[in-house]
Order: C-alpha cells, then structure tokens, then sequence
C-alpha cells in the first residue's frame, strides 16, 4: 500500500544499465575486461576529486593517484587517517576457505543476500563476494597486522549472519588497522605528487555543468574561504547519515552533507529509510550523552545475551540462578544462537525490554555475559581477543565486564541507504560516483556484521579503479574555468547559506536542535515504525525545521574556524534528509531487515516482506513533492525466503 | 558536580592567548571530559560568548582527534586514556581544572585547543609505508608471519596519531611517534625491502618538521593512551644504524 500524491509521487523507473549479463560468476570479469580504458599518458592529464578518507575514499584516492590520474582528496578532519571507518572493531570478511569449512564465494553472496532480506542485487553483492579474497592479500601485502596463530598464518572468527569463520581482524581495532593501510599508501601517493590532500575542507556543494559533475564548492574550515575545485569526475565517499538519530556510534563529525547537496543537485538517493541498529552498544546513561558507543558483535563469539525470567527482577545478576535467566538469543534461534544477524538480535532485545525484563537503569538493556568463557577459556585467551574492548567498556561505565555481565542496548550504527549508483558506481548524475557506505549498493534492507570493511575496500581499491575508466575515457571534458555562471552561481549559492545561517542569531543552540530531531527520529523511525508514527514524525520534523531556520544562534562568523556553524550546516541537511526517511519508511509498508514495521510482522514478530509489491529499490528524486523511482529487483540465482536463523 | 575550568583561549594562529576562567554546574559522573566541554560551550552560546573550540571525532578513543593537555598532564590523570574517555568520576567536586593544547614547536596553535598536527602526515609521507600497489599482491598465507612478529608489529601499530607523546616530551620530539611506524613494518617480512631507507627518511622528514631530538627521557610513553612502548625507539635507531651501514 503506498500513498502517490500525499507525500511524494510516482516517477519512472529506473534501471542498472551497467550490470553485463550472463553467468554471475562471470560478470565481473566480462565487466573489467571489455570496459574502455585510459591510456597512462592520458590519465595524467585527467583530474579526479574524491570526497572523504576513510577506507573507500582514502583506497580509491591511493589507487587512482596510482594509476596516474591527477586526484586531490577532501576530508574534514586535521588528518585523512582520522576518518571513522578508523572505529570499526571487529573484522572484515573475506571467502578464503583457509579454514576448510565450506566457505566460498558462492556462500558469502548468498549469506549477504539473504542477510540483507533480499532488498540488494545480484551483480553487486556476487562482485562483492569475489574481490573479498583480493583485498586480504592486498592489505596483507601493505602491512596490516591481522591476528594470526602461532604457525603463522592468519586467524578468523565467526561473525552473524553466518555459520563458516571468514572473518578476519586485528584484535577489536580492525578498521584502524585497514584505515591505516589505505591512509599509508594515500601518503605515499601525495608523496609521489599524484595526489593532493586537502584536510580541514568540507564540500558544501557539487558543480554540474551541462549534465555532468563538474566539481566541488569547498569551505577551508579554519579560514572560512569558501572556493571551487574543477575536475573531469568527483567521487563521493562521505560515509553514512546515522547521526541524523543524533544519538548514535558514528563519530560526532560523521554527516550526510556531501551525498545531500549531490541529491539536492539531481542524483537519488536509494532507500534512505534502510538503517542499521546495532545489538551490542552501551546503553545510554544520561541527557547528556553525546554519543554511543559499540561493543563489537566479536563479542557475541564467546558472550552469551540474557535477561532475567521474570519481569521486575532487580537482584545483581550474580544472584540470579541458571534456571531464572533467559538466554533468549539461543531460545528464539538455536541454530545460530547468539550469532543471529544485527536486526533479530536488536529486535529480540527490544521485545524483552518492552516486557519489563530489561535490565539497569530504565530497564533499556540486556546482559551480555562472559562467565562461561571466562571458565571455558581463561582469561588470558579472553583478554587476548577482546581485552580492548573489556577495558573501553569499564573506563565508560566503571564496571569490570570479567567480574560482571556487561549490560548492552541496540544503537544506530550504520546505513544501508545512500546515493543510488550502477554497477559501475555512477550515480544517476554522470560524473559523479559514490562509493562506500555513502551509496546504498550491497547490504540490501541489513548489512551483516564485518561486511562494511569488506565494501569499503572493494569500492576504493578494485572496483571504482576499474570502472571509472569507461567514463573518463570521453575526457577531459571542456575546461572550465571558476568564473563559468554555473560555478558562480553554486559557489555564490554557498556563501549565501553560511551568511543566512549566521544571520539567524536567534535563541536556541544548534545542538538543541540535534538532540530534538534525533529524538524524533529513534521514536518514530527507529527500531519499530507504524503508519500513524511515521505521519506524526513527518509533522514534527517539518514544524521542528521551521523553528531552526528562525530560532538557531550561531555565534562567530564565517571567516574563522567556527565549529557550530560547521554543525549548523550539517543539522540543516539533516533535517531535510530525515524528512524523505520517514516518507520512504512510511510508503514501504512491508518489513525488510533492519526496517520493521509492525503492521508486518509474522505471528512469531519477525520481518514480513512484500515481495509481491516491494521487491524493489525505491530511488528518490529531489523534487516537491519528492519523486519516487522503482528500480526492480529479479532473483536468478537465489530465491527469495522467509528469513529464518532458527 | 560544580567544577572551575581554566582554559586556553586564543582566536587564531597569529593571536596572543590567555587562560580564561569559567565555572560550571550539574556535571555528571558519568559525563565524559569533552562532555563536559559540550555542557559549557551550551552555556557559553547562551550567553553570546564564543564557544571553546577543540578536535574531537569518534569519542571512543580511536580516531586521535581529541588531545588536551589536563591539569598539565596530556589527555589528563587517567593513564592508558584519551581526553574522550576520561570520565568525570575520576575528579571531584569543587575541583578546579586547567585545560590548554598541545604545546610543541612543531604544533602551532590554530584556534583554543585546536593544533596543527601536519607534520605526522608529513612524517609518514616521507616513507611510513610499505610500497604495495593496488593488485600486485601474492595470497595472504605466502608468507607465514610468527605470531610474536605478528604482535610485535600490531603493538606498535596501534598508535593513534594523537600528538600526545610530542606534547609531553620536553624537547618536543615526536620520536616515539616516528618510531612506533618503523617499529610496526619493519617486524612484518613485507616490511623489509625497504626498512633501512624507511627509517633514515622518516627521520630526516621528522627533524625537518622542527620536532626535538630524544633524550630517553620516557614522558612519552607514560602519556601515550595506546602505551606504545620506548622500546620502538631503539628498533628505529638500529634501523637508522643498518641505514648508515648500508648507505641508504
């Protein structure tokens, strides 16, 4: 059931047109070796920029700045090295087999298809598959550390989702061991002049002249200049929009700025309502948490989740017998038992809170216990995998997770959702790519645990280097230079935005405004979404919109390094952005992975699908009302299922 | 919680800055340090003053953005703990709290608590990488790496680039920092190509940046959040030996 007309309308669908045919196993390959190709001598005179550092971004930066194009690459932080992607703790995936366990490509794109409910297409996710074994040997090859074992050949753990160990890691800090790697070999590029690295820069606009991404609008975060960068393709690996929740485990810089103005500009953003709250979190301790952070699903390797039997048990878990407790991963799901995929697990958490079992303060959490492994084990093993992670848990909370159970909640984590790309990771604007959690391509309506690092680096390292090519091949295009009226006009169209955001001066702080938005949005959008919540968020968030516009108080100006206005600009986009989530979560009324809604649900609460209706990536066009593309998904290989991890 | 926080104050690069007092109230335990930064530059917006300007990001220790010097101690009292993680349980009420930036030569000011660490890219730039271009990389289990290797190589990689070590240091040297990278490639068998000349470069590209020299004087590691140990520094020196031997 969808609603033309009240919040959004009907437009045409839409295709990859980019996706070759034939075999799966094959398409990749056809893909790489038919594409047209810029010749070295060339690709010296081809400028590209690249929007972001993390491991998309810093990757695809490295490897173009390689391949010998001119690059220049933007990130807001002091350092490309302290991109977000830095935080992720567990693993990444790859099919090695090394463990002799039945895993293969094969597997690992049907375990990421079926873990994404079957909202994602086949071509991506086998590509997906595929580059997984290259990107170990690439990152070996640089020096990451990864946990090895004592023969000396590398170790791996099992992650959700799955039930082979494909996942490997450099003890609970795996993306800064990877983040590392690509930001080394950004370095060395700069260092051999290929590329140019602009830190302290925020992209505030995309420039498209005559149809096509042209370049940038840029702000110097310290001076407040704001000024344009003109090249032959720009490549947008901004990250994620889980802060639109406020509260979440992204870093507090992390926005969805870049990917927005690029929407505003004419390129869809494909199912934005598509997000992911992650089980294992600390749970939130005041008003005046800033973030949250996440205790990684390696956890759940050796951590048992459970809560008390009865609700309204306050005794310390210590005094709560075996047969009092409630290990309900392992009850629900004996097949995959604690290691279920995130959005069971945040969903099965959220229902044994909503009966009065939930544990601490509020009753918004669940115990997640190392008591067995601690006696199977030893500590020393333990502190070995996660004593990182044991020793961040008790420097936020003050509690020893080897003495007692640590107490965890779900918390956004990461967005499915995200610019919609080709197979070749075009956007629908040419010139433009996006790559990363920034585009919504391979993780479907739920991505699986350690599956985000493989993406990233996919993207950066082998697929962008290998498809942006075809494009660039018509290049250069026409030389432009900053006084052309398109360039002036997006460049001046900025200036304007800063001025008019610093001449509010009203009463309310910029991050009032945040906190309120993000409560609106885990209310009403979060983990369970209904029809008349989504309708009253819509409401909210444009009454809340209004009152920013003429109620925030930046101070400062706009030639200095400002930190609020920064945030200002960003909270504006939010704004906006969370709107179309809650019209993309309401249109689709089915539930699919991480969206539940709970109008469809199946007699047990799990995800309902409407295949019939919804099998289908809804791509929106930036319009008033917004426009809604379908591009629709076929199954040849694999059959869409009842999800069932029991 | 009621706490008075002395904090530097200074506009940009070329400013003089000051210590300027504030005081504040309702501070939770459980706040975190840069928590209670957020709570005092709502207040300083209310008010219409200029809110404290500081580097922070992933607030989970990871990232290095955050770096404060508290109560002349960097990233303050909590040993083995970034500024974002130290939490309010570990001051007292009624405390006064002193709060500048890194200090260091190499590091100018560029506004508050916000410093210019370009330099450490510049340091890696010069050779803090193992030249390993897209593609050209044989399966990972070629090459067999001891696990203690494996370790060695991870400990010292697990620096986070904070800037810490160079603003506890006397002389302003950021040795361990330089010594932690050559530490970390030059334990891996891939590494080795190019350890010698990695060694020489990057210390030449960190004497360039203006950085001291080391004197074993230790604050460093006592500082580092992630414990990185002194000992990388004797790994690079004898990397930067084999350098001069070899001449390269």
């Amino acid at each position: 059931m969808t609603y033309p007309g009240e919040f959004f309308v009907d437009g045409d669908p839409i295709a990859d047109t980019k996706a070759p045919d034939g075999p799966l196993a094959e398409r990749w390959t056809k893909r790489r070796s038919t594409g047209r190709l810029v010749n070295p001598a060339n690709r010296r005179r081809l400028d590209v920029i690249v929007v972001g550092s993390g491991l998309a971004g810093g990757s695809a930066a490295a490897t173009l700045g390689e391949l010998g194009y001119r690059v220049r690459c933007y990130c807001y932080q002091d350092s490309p090295r302290r991109a977000h992607s830095i935080a992720a703790q567990g693993g990444i995936n790859a099919a090695k087999n090394y463990r002799n366990d039945g895993d293969s490509v094969e597997r690992l794109f049907h375990d990421t298809i079926k873990g994404g409910d079957f909202r994602s297409r086949e071509s991506n996710v086998y590509r997906l598959a595929e580059v997984s074994v290259e990107i170990i040997d690439q990152c070996v090859a640089q020096g990451v550390p990864f946990a090895r074992e004592y023969g000396g050949l590398l170790d791996t753990r099992s992650f959700g989702g799955a039930q082979v160990s494909r996942t490997f890691y450099a003890r609970g800090q795996t993306g800064q061991q990877l983040l590392l790697g690509a930001y080394q070999a950004l370095e060395r590029q700069v260092s051999a002049g290929t590329v140019a690295m602009h830190t302290r820069h925020e992209m505030l606009d995309l420039i498209v002249v005559d149809g096509r991404a042209r370049g940038i609008v840029v702000r110097d975060l310290e001076t407040g200049a704001v000024t344009v960068d003109l090249a032959d393709a720009v490549v947008l690996a901004g990250g994620g929009y889980g802060n639109v929740f406020h509260l979440s485990t992204n870093a507090k810089g992390c926005n969805v700025t870049a990917s927005w103005r690029a929407h505003r500009r004419g390129a869809l953003f494909a199912n934005p309502a598509f997000t992911q709250i992650h089980p294992t979190c600390i749970p939130v301790s005041g008003d005046h948490q800033s973030k949250l952070t996440l205790m990684s699903e390696s956890l759940r390797n050796d951590g048992r989740v459970w809560v008390p039997s009865a609700a309204g048990d306050t005794r310390v878990p210590a005094d709560i017998p075996e047969d009092e407790r409630d290990y309900f991963l392992e009850r629900r799901y004996p097949a995959y038992g604690n290691l279920v995929p995130r959005d069971i697990a945040s969903r099965a958490t959220k229902a044994v809170c909503d009966d009065g079992r939930g544990v601490g303060p509020g009753g918004r959490g669940v115990y997640l216990d190392f008591a067995d492994a601690l006696t199977r084990l030893g500590r020393p093993t333990i502190e070995e995998r996660y004593g990182n992670l044991f020793e961040m848990y008790e420097r936020i909370t003050g509690d020893d997770p080897y003495v007692t159970p640590m107490r965890i909640y779900p918390a956004v984590h990461y967005t499915m959702g995200g610019l919609w790309v080709d197979y070749d990771l075009s956007s629908t604007i040419p010139g433009l790519f996006v790559i990363g959690e920034a585009n919504f391509s391979d993780h479907g309506a739920n991505r699986l645990g350690a599956s985000a690092l493989m993406q990233g680096l996919a993207d950066g390292y082998f697929v962008l280097p290998n498809t942006i090519g075809a494009y660039l091949a018509d290049g250069p295009f026409q030389k432009l230079t900053p006084k052309h009226p398109d360039v002036v006009s997006a460049r001046s169209a900025v200036s304007d935005r800063v001025q008019k955001l610093l001449s509010i001066d009203g009463d309310r702080s910029v991050d009032s405004f945040h906190r309120e938005l993000g409560k609106i949005m885990w209310e009403y959008c979060g983990m369970e979404r209904t029809d008349a919540g989504l309708r009253k968020a819509i409401e909210l968030i444009r009454s809340l919109r209004d009152e920013f516009w003429t109620r925030v108080k930046v101070p400062g100006t706009g030639a200095e390094l400002n930190q609020s206005l920064e945030r200002a600009g960003r909270v504006a986009d939010f704004f906006e952005l969370a709107e179309l989530m809650c019209i993309d979560a309401l249109h689709r009324s089915e539930s699919c992975g991480g969206h539940f809604r709970a109008e469809s649900q199946t007699p047990d609460g799990e995800a309902l699908r409407a295949d019939d209706e919804f099998s289908y990536v809804a791509a929106w066009e930036f319009a008033s009302p917004p426009v809604l593309h379908k591009e629709h998904l076929t199954f040849e290989y694999e059959t869409p299922s009842q999800r069932s991890y029991s | 919680m009621k706490l008075t926080l002395r904090i530097w104050r200074q506009s940009d690069r070329e400013a003089r800055g000051k210590m300027v007092t504030y005081k504040i109230d309702d501070i939770s335990t459980d706040m975190s340090f840069l928590e209670v930064l957020d709570v005092l530059n709502e207040q300083l917006t209310a008010t219409g003053e200029e809110p404290v300007a500081f580097d922070h990001d992933c607030r989970e220790g990871i990232c290095g953005a955050c770096g404060m010097v508290i109560n002349g101690v960097a990233h303050g009292p909590q040993k083995l703990t970034t500024a974002c993680q130290l939490h309010m349980r570990h001051f007292k009420d009624g405390d006064t709290i002193d709060v500048e930036p890194w200090r260091a030569r190499a590091f100018p000011v560029v506004k508050d608590l916000v410093v210019d660490r370009g330099a450490f890219d510049r340091i890696i730039q010069a050779g803090g990488y193992i030249s390993a271009p897209t593609g050209s990389a044989p399966d990972a289990h070629a090459t067999p790496v001891p696990k203690p290797d494996a370790d060695a190589a991870f400990e010292a990689a697990a620096c986070i680039g904070c800037g810490a070590c160079v603003a506890a240091c006397p002389n302003g040297s950021a040795m361990l920092f330089t010594a932690a990278k050559v530490a970390h490639l030059g334990a891996l068998p891939q590494g080795q190509p190019e350890r010698a000349s990695r060694a020489a470069a990057m210390l030449h590209a960190h004497d360039e940046a203006d950085f001291g020299g080391c004197t074993n004087t230790g604050e460093c590691t006592a500082v580092c959040p992630k414990g990185i140990p002194l000992t990388v520094i004797g790994a690079m020196n004898h990397d930067v030996l084999g350098s001069a031997i070899r001449g390269r």
